[in-house]
């Protein structure tokens, strides 16, 4: 991939920040979601909480589905292929859609490589748990990074502790004496390049989000007050009473996230929220996919 | 000289970078409080316009801005912000729609459309400009003054106290361009 290109997808990026990028299903979902201020969509069949329930195999959306969604709204429109599954990258692509997600939330399709993400034009986000695994996912080309989260539960206790896991790193390879990063590359199992970077600047050298069970308004917030950069909610909106309500709730609190007073008043009357699964009730955790 | 930046969404942290390495006086402006105090021009940054348009309404910042705007208030809107101060915009509903000009939306395409390049802008000469799913301008009305062209397509225009860019100077660490935008 060229450099100019990999310098727009992570500008992309950028322009996404302190925004909500939403699940769908449906061209009507689509447009709730771009109402209730959206800042992007994520195009997929099923939303996490029903590939947990159904089992199975979860692969790429069908591409009508997708192209049905790209033509209902004007924010851009994000969808998933399998970790490592690289001719459904491709077809992402061939549709033009404006960011891949190869994410842990379908089955995956490769055990050990993830796709060469730099053979790409389209841009690539992928999740994470830590900075080696966030490092990793950026040598190989991604232009954004998400916690992983545990997808479909709606609970937040795996993104929190990716995310402080994460900026954890950061600080500490911040801190470290120039010549200690050779030896921390090696631990980390990270290109050096990237780690120098993160020692220069105290930061990932690309935009993180935060996903995996984000369901409140009070969850997007402390999402934002631990160090993200703006938020993935997938089965909290659709899978919640009022979803047009609760997305543009969840839309503020990521906008005034310091502000108490303000998301006590977005989190009264929302309606019931998604019921969610307890990690240590859960059989199959997805974060684990793709390291 | 304060600058205010809108910071609903979006790029926010490039623009307040790029004035801090100005020495530039700014803040951010999430909502209603953020604007009691005065302050001499206003930024609105790329990010989503649809967002955005929403956030305005939401935390009530629409009205007192859109009068500020038009009372005379210094803008400088960048892609979003282009779309948020067009008078039309094609396919959408206008937001301040104090400025005399059709936007059109996602005009390059998805992101794949996303591009750099380097042309000319009235009184700077060649200056670097990144294009990200943007919008380009369509049509101006008279009094408008168009400011730069790329491939036939009006890509920065100003009327009276307003600039808007199709392109982000906040993302090429273009100063001097910021500097004069500034002023």
């Amino acid at each position: 991939m060229e450099k100019t290109r990999y310098k727009l997808n992570k500008e992309l990026a950028q322009m996404l920040k302190g925004g909500v990028i939403m699940d769908v299903t449906t061209p009507e979902q689509a447009k709730i979601a771009e109402a209730a201020g959206a800042c992007a969509v994520m195009a997929l069949e099923r939303i996490p909480a029903d590939i947990r329930a159904a089992g199975g195999v979860s692969r790429m959306s069908d591409p009508q589905m997708i192209r049905g969604i790209q033509e209902a709204v004007s924010i851009p429109v994000m969808a998933k292929c399998r970790i490592g599954h690289f001719v459904e990258a491709q077809i992402l692509e061939a549709i033009e859609i404006d960011y891949i997600d190869e994410s842990e939330v379908l089955s995956p399709a490769d055990d050990v490589y993830h796709i060469d993400k730099t053979k790409f034009k389209v841009p690539f986000v992928c999740g994470a748990r830590d900075l080696g695994e966030a490092l990793r996912r950026i040598a190989e080309g991604a232009s954004m990074i998400r916690t992983k989260g545990e997808p479909g539960t709606g609970d937040i206790i795996q993104a929190v502790r990716h995310m402080r896991a994460m900026n954890a790193e950061i600080r500490r390879v911040q801190n470290l004496r120039e010549d200690e990063l050779f030896e921390a590359a090696k631990q980390l199992q990270v290109p050096l390049n990237l780690l120098r970077s993160v020692h220069e600047n105290g930061r990932l050298p690309v935009v993180n989000f935060a996903a995996g069970g984000v369901a409140t308004p009070a969850d997007a917030a402390l999402m934002m007050q631990l160090g993200a950069e703006g938020v993935f909610v997938g089965s909290g909106i659709f899978k919640s009473g009022d979803p047009a309500k609760r997305a543009a709730a969840i839309v503020q609190a990521v906008t005034n996230y310091t502000d108490a007073k303000r998301i006590a008043e977005l989190s009264s009357g929302l309606g019931e929220a998604m019921v969610g699964i307890n990690e240590n009730e859960i059989a199959l955790l997805m974060a684990e996919r793709g390291k | 000289m304060r600058i205010g930046i809108l910071a609903l969404q979006g790029a926010f942290a490039e623009h307040a970078a790029v004035l801090d390495r100005l020495g530039t006086e700014h803040f951010l402006i999430r909502q209603l409080r953020d604007i009691k105090l005065p302050f001499d021009s206003l930024i609105l940054p790329g990010g989503e316009s649809t967002t955005m348009g929403k956030l305005l309404r939401d935390l009530e910042l629409f009205t007192p801005l859109a009068g500020m705007i038009r009372e005379g208030l210094p803008v400088f809107g960048t892609c979003a912000g282009l779309i948020l101060l067009a008078q039309e915009v094609e396919g959408g509903a206008p937001c301040f729609g104090t400025m005399g000009i059709t936007a059109r939306r996602n005009a390059y395409g998805r992101q794949l459309g996303s591009f750099y390049t380097e042309a000319t802008f009235r009184g700077l000469g060649r200056v670097p400009m990144t294009f990200i799913r943007a919008p380009y301008i369509q049509a101006v009305s008279p009094g408008v003054e168009i400011l730069a062209e790329v491939d036939g397509h009006i890509v920065a225009a100003r009327q009276g106290s307003q600039l808007v860019t199709a392109f982000h100077p906040e993302l090429t660490d273009d100063l001097p361009f910021t500097d004069t935008s500034c002023r």
